[in-house]
């Protein structure tokens, strides 16, 4: 898949108002030349799987930093599931304690990015995954 | 070429020479010989400032439920903090009563968790509200837990008359940064105005308003824009009560700031001295206040959390050391100070207390409170501050260019232009164009990100909660509470002040959800404008 082809939606779940970090992966996922959709603030996981479906993306991006990340990916894994994204790639970012990360992967979330993860990174794994559907 | 590789530009775009002299304080502007307590206030809003009394100290706090909330306070407040500084659940910034689905998971998450009065005539207990002045950190749902506030006061005895404290509640930066936005942006700053017309009147010692430049910057601003964006924010609250025809001197000497001290010690330092003799113009001057005191920019400093790292945390301490210099230099009236474990978990007692020793310490040891703006004369300071005057200026022509703050938050053309801010700053920060230590030099290779250290979200507190909400309802006046609201939506519906409703419904015990409802079925919800 060319880089121009990939769509990418970041969404902020919940009541969470840090959206510093979530504009800036914006901005860097239109410098890598994706196509992209910011959701804005305060999306509830129904609202986002339905941004994600109507535009049609290949990653959906979610940014949490409110600690509440385990039940708004579980959630999201039901919804995202009963609406035929299961291939999509899944990716989350955020305040996440290593215990976390496994169980957020073991979710379907391939890529888990915590605060201090590098900008080019998130960008190279998303141009690495973006096509491979889930196993 | 030499010169040119080391050319030295600050964050507000001011580019900092080898060496100051007389001839450069002329060059900016000439020398400010204006003495602290005398307009513009340039050294200081009082004659003696910390000589006569050093900042309060008011480290943020407050969490899970009003019980533990008030234990956190009588424990900072044994420890020698004279402020408290009050952090709300989200479920409670954002206008949702605790066992609304809103609020599942959320609740006493981030802050103390407010339904209704009760929770805070639990939360204050036993506080003496003349000794210790509080601060609400609330915006969204502002006009109710002032209203709140007020009443729980009143019941307990204390005169209006006298009351101090602070609210938070400026909704125009929770626009541009921290995004607890309930109503679109007019009718959200129409109830901002309708809590300064409402203290003016009856509870006029109180500050209704703290104008936050802090998120701002947080968000990706310069220091200069923090400052010039502040003001445009603060003028157009005070458009809107000269608009009521209140009298300019009946409320200007309430409003109160908010400002960040991370980033460049002479430039922070610089900021607050032209933002001081800034203000005092813009009030004196452009709105003609006649009361000096009116032209007071009255400021907490402090916080400085974008500039924490999570690598190497330790070097917070050192960091919050420096940003407690800066907040003392600055001549604030009020510091709070991040806590070196703040970018991974909630501050823990032992982190809090090291804050605020850290502030002590400069008063009692190091001879910050011995004399006013101890900077003051020195030839870099003072042309730095002409410098960052202008710059501040610049911010705000900026601002009135897009039609004015509230049309320029309205359109999100303030939200893009900070957050591509953000994104330089972050870019700045991976090249290693802007150092930062421990993040892109003097990394370890055995270094170790420490984990993120959440509280576990308390599933019981919430139940807890929940069950004190459901109690209250039942033992509430049912009838009361749907005479009051009616009387909010009538209230609201004819555009007139809220606040005389708002108290009334908050004293029949009528829910922070309850009344959000209401408004927001007057005034709609905002939706943001998706601008990069």
């Amino acid at each position: 898949m060319s880089a121009e082809k990939i769509k990418v939606l970041i969404a902020k779940p919940g009541l969470d108002g840090h959206d510093v970090g979530a504009k800036i992966i914006v901005r860097a996922m239109m410098e890598a030349g994706f196509d992209t959709v910011y959701s804005g603030l305060r999306r509830t996981p129904e609202d986002i799987v339905q941004l994600a479906k109507e535009e049609d993306v290949d990653v959906i991006g979610l940014s949490i930093l409110s600690g509440s990340h385990m039940p708004l990916c579980r959630k999201m894994r039901e919804l995202l599931i009963d609406a035929g994204m299961a291939d999509k790639l899944w990716v989350v970012g955020g305040n996440i304690p290593k215990r976390d990360r496994l169980p957020l992967a073991n979710l379907g979330f391939r890529g888990v990015f915590p605060t201090e993860t590098r900008l080019h990174d998130i960008v190279d794994f998303i141009r690495e995954n973006a096509s491979w559907p889930m196993n | 070429m030499a010169d040119e590789l080391n050319k030295v530009i600050n964050e507000s775009g001011i580019e900092i020479k080898t060496l100051y002299t007389p001839e450069d304080i002329e060059k900016s502007g000439g020398v400010d010989d204006s003495r602290s307590g005398e307009p513009p206030f340039t050294r200081g809003i009082h004659a003696e400032m910390y000589r006569k009394r050093p900042f309060t100290m008011r480290q943020y706090a407050g969490f899970a439920n009003a019980t533990e909330t008030n234990k956190r306070f009588q424990y900072l407040i044994a420890n020698g903090q004279t402020g408290l500084n009050v952090a709300f659940d989200l479920a409670t910034q954002c206008g949702y009563d605790s066992d609304a689905p809103e609020a599942f998971g959320e609740v006493g998450r981030v802050g103390m968790a407010v339904d209704t009065l009760k929770d805070f005539e639990i939360a204050f207990d036993g506080i003496d509200l003349e000794k210790i002045t509080v601060s609400l950190t609330i915006n969204g749902t502002a006009a109710i837990l002032i209203a709140m506030y007020l009443a729980m006061a009143e019941k307990r005895g204390y005169d209006l008359a006298n009351l101090r404290g602070t609210a938070q509640n400026d909704i125009l930066k929770e626009f541009i940064g921290r995004g607890t936005w309930i109503f679109p942006v007019e009718p959200s700053v129409k109830l901002v105005a309708d809590t300064i017309e409402y203290c003016a009147k009856n509870a006029p010692k109180y500050s209704p308003v703290s104008v936050c430049g802090y998120h701002i910057r947080e968000s990706g601003s310069t220091p200069a824009e923090e400052m010039g964006y502040a003001f445009s924010i603060a003028k157009a609250y005070t458009d809107l009560a000269l608009e009521r025809g209140m009298d300019i001197d009946a409320f200007a000497g309430r409003l109160s700031f908010n400002f960040n001290i991370f980033g460049n010690l002479f430039e922070q330092v610089a900021k607050f001295r032209a933002g001081r003799r800034h203000w005092a113009k813009i009030v004196l001057d452009g709105y003609g206040a006649k009361n000096p005191k009116s032209g007071w920019l009255r400021m907490i400093a402090g916080g400085g959390g974008f500039g924490l790292t999570i690598e190497q945390p330790e070097n917070n301490i050192m960091r919050g050391a420096y940003y407690a210099l800066v907040g003392a230099l600055s001549g604030a009236q009020t510091m709070a100070l991040c806590c070196y474990d703040e970018a991974y978990t909630i501050p823990t007692p032992k982190a809090q207390r090291l804050s605020l020793r850290t502030m002590q310490l400069l008063i009692e040891e190091i001879g910050l409170a011995d004399t006013v703006d101890p900077l003051g004369g020195s030839y870099y300071i003072e042309t730095l501050t002409n410098e960052m005057e202008d710059k501040i200026v610049e911010a705000m022509d900026w601002v009135d260019r897009q039609g004015g703050i509230v049309k320029a938050v309205s359109d999100g053309v303030i939200q893009a232009k900070v957050s591509e801010h953000a994104f330089r700053r972050q870019k700045d920060l991976e090249s290693g164009a802007q150092r930062k230590v421990g993040v892109n030099c003097y990394v370890d290779e055995d270094d170790e990100v420490p984990d993120v250290d959440l509280h576990p979200y308390d599933e019981d507190g919430g139940r807890v909660q929940n069950e004190a909400l459901k109690e209250v309802r039942k033992s509430r006046d049912q009838t009361e509470v749907d005479r009051s609201l009616d009387v909010l939506l009538d209230d609201a519906s004819s555009d007139r002040n809220v606040m005389p409703a708002l108290i009334a419904a908050v004293k029949a015990y009528a829910s922070v959800g309850e009344m959000t409802k209401i408004l927001g079925d007057v005034y709609g919800r905002y939706d943001e404008p998706i601008r990069f």
